[in-house]
């Protein structure tokens, strides 16, 4: 283990050579995970185009427009952005993965494309199962009560009329807002917004789960409260995977980490070992 | 780069052999996470939503006016509203009301059954591009979205419908047994509206300047529709081909099937059932299979 830290600190981050503990290792950690594959990504690589970004030079101005229509060129605005450049891997049955990297480096698209929620490019991500994202931010609206919300969320999750009844005291009781579930979201702190959105999106049980920095929120109570409950379910999910730029977050509850850098895998395997090489990046 | 991970992608096949990924996957029975359901079962698929698709559309009808001081008020005041302006300058300052019997309740009517498309289409065509962080952050069929936006405008209708029957008691037109048919042509033109939002989802999802464009095309809709006149009589001296057209126009026919019932009692004519069934069949077929066909691509820009 020291030597392969020693080693990797030797030698230049760029150099692709920096993968090689990972590949020499990584034979040794499946032999360790006797679980069968539950998610494959083979070669995936995602494109986002990007509306609206216009360049310095192009400002948006009809007679340019005009211009771009009759010289037959393409939106300006529209850019499109390489998120994840041929990412490869297997994960097992009982692995939590860890997915770590800079703003921007492709963490939260790649776990998007697991989901099956953005289309690949190229390549393709085989699953077993739905692999469900852990967020239901996005169906919420901020206008209405606690009360709606939790019902609109769950729904967006796809439970049944029985199911949501049967949970929603739970997730009051778990987010711990009290009665302000009779008020809008809009007059929440920002804490219990995050707390109530926690517990909605945590209220359903998945075979494979794809958490995008959902700890980060919250008081310390409230923090150790989320710990608890990913960690159930983790027991219940098959495969976890964490996306969280609280480090130690990830080394508690992660038996694998994978390091994305602009896109690409730059190294992976143990919790610490990576760990320590990125923190020294 | 791309030499260390494909290095890395075989050391993950298992170590064994250079096995493929893909034949990997296959061997333990592994599916492409993103796969278009068969047409049955994406139907399936979205009966099992109909909690979220009613639920979604009364949230949004909910939050729409929640900053507002009068509420929900407006979902009545709006209509009325509207109905006023258009009489103001149809009905008083531009005098159509002299050759049409009960020009208010005629105008009304027509402002009501063709804002309801009108609105669906307008809607559907944002339906998934200003929902994209929920499409790239939630596993449901997409038509959901479209679906859920005509419920919203549904919704709104029903309190658009009780202004309008009040309107066309006030101005003095009687109850009859022709109103038990209202829901039925309303029934049909929502079928058409589902059709039609679903086909316009699509096309707002991949053609940004969509939106830019549709209240040009909803407005020479609107003046083809017969909402301020009456087709039959303005279209005359047309040729009948001409005339056809216009008439056979899925807008035009639903405005005056209601209008039929409302104003004129009469029992709508064979042609107008047929002309009404048609656009309401041909639509959601049309709709949900365009929509359907490109099921996996939503949520990537």
């Amino acid at each position: 283990m020291a030597e392969l830290t020693e080693e990797l600190s030797q030698v230049a981050p760029q150099d692709p050579k920096t993968q090689t503990p990972s590949e020499t290792r990584e034979p040794e950690s499946h032999d360790s995970t006797t679980g069968t594959p539950t998610v494959i990504v083979d070669d995936l690589h995602i494109v986002y185009k990007v509306y609206g970004s216009a360049g310095d030079a192009e400002k948006g101005n009809a007679a340019n427009a005009l211009m771009r229509l009759l010289r037959r060129q393409g939106r300006p605005q529209m850019k499109e952005v390489h998120a994840v450049k041929g990412v490869s891997f297997v994960a097992h049955h009982g692995d939590a993965i860890g997915i770590i990297g800079r703003n921007g480096s492709g963490k939260s698209t790649l776990l998007r494309a697991i989901a099956g929620l953005l289309p690949p490019h190229k390549g393709a991500v085989y699953t077993n199962g739905q692999p469900s994202l852990l967020g239901v931010n996005a169906a919420l609206m901020k206008e209405l009560t606690g009360e709606r919300n939790i019902i609109l969320g769950c729904y967006a999750m796809g439970m049944t009329p029985a199911e949501v009844r049967e949970k929603y005291d739970e997730i009051v009781d778990f987010s711990g807002i009290g009665e302000f579930v009779q008020f809008p979201m809009s007059t929440y702190s920002s804490g219990m917004g995050a707390r109530l959105r926690f517990a909605i999106s945590s209220a359903k049980t998945h075979d494979v789960l794809l958490i995008d920095e959902a700890l980060a929120t919250g008081d310390r109570e409230f923090k150790r409260k989320s710990q608890d409950r990913i960690k159930q379910m983790r027991q219940s999910a098959g495969t976890v995977f964490l996306v969280a730029h609280n480090l130690d977050v990830i080394e508690e509850t992660c038996n694998r980490v994978i390091w994305l850098h602009k896109g690409k895998i730059r190294m992976q395997g143990d919790p610490q070992e990576v760990l320590e090489a990125y923190n020294k990046a | 780069m791309s030499q260390p991970e494909s290095a890395v992608a075989e050391a993950q096949g298992g170590g064994r052999a250079p096995e493929s990924l893909a034949a990997l996957a296959e061997r333990h029975g592994l599916r492409r996470a993103i796969a278009r359901p068969s047409m049955p079962a994406y139907l399936r698929q979205l009966w099992d939503r109909r909690h979220f698709i009613l639920t979604y559309a009364t949230s949004r009808n909910v939050s729409k006016y929640s900053e507002s001081m009068l509420g929900q008020l407006w979902q009545v005041l709006t209509p009325l509203l509207n109905a006023a302006v258009y009489w103001l300058m149809f009905g008083v300052i531009l005098g159509q009301s002299k050759s049409i019997h009960n020009y208010p309740a005629f105008l009304i009517t027509g402002v009501m059954v063709f804002t309801f498309t009108q609105r669906t289409v307008i809607s559907g065509a944002k339906s998934i591009s200003s929902n994209l962080s929920l499409i790239r952050a939630l596993h449901f069929p997409r038509a959901s979205l479209p679906l859920a936006y005509t419920m919203q405008e549904l919704q709104q209708l029903g309190y658009s419908m009780g202004v309008l029957l009040l309107l066309v008691l006030v101005t003095g037109e009687p109850i009859t047994w022709l109103w038990l048919l209202v829901p039925v042509t309303l029934a049909m033109q929502t079928v058409f509206n589902i059709g039609l939002g679903l086909f316009m989802a699509r096309v707002g999802a991949f053609m940004r300047d969509m939106n830019q464009l549709l209240p040009f095309i909803t407005r020479t809709w609107l003046y083809a529709s017969g909402v301020f006149y009456a087709i039959d009589d303005k279209t005359r001296e047309l040729p009948d081909i001409l005339r056809w057209v216009l008439e056979f126009n899925p807008a035009a026919a639903y405005i005056e099937f209601m209008r039929d019932l409302l104003i004129y009692q009469r029992f709508p004519e064979r042609w107008a059932w047929v002309t009404c069934v048609f656009w309401a069949v041909f639509a959601v077929i049309v709709g949900f299979w365009y929509f359907w066909r490109a099921e996996e691509r939503y949520g990537r820009g």
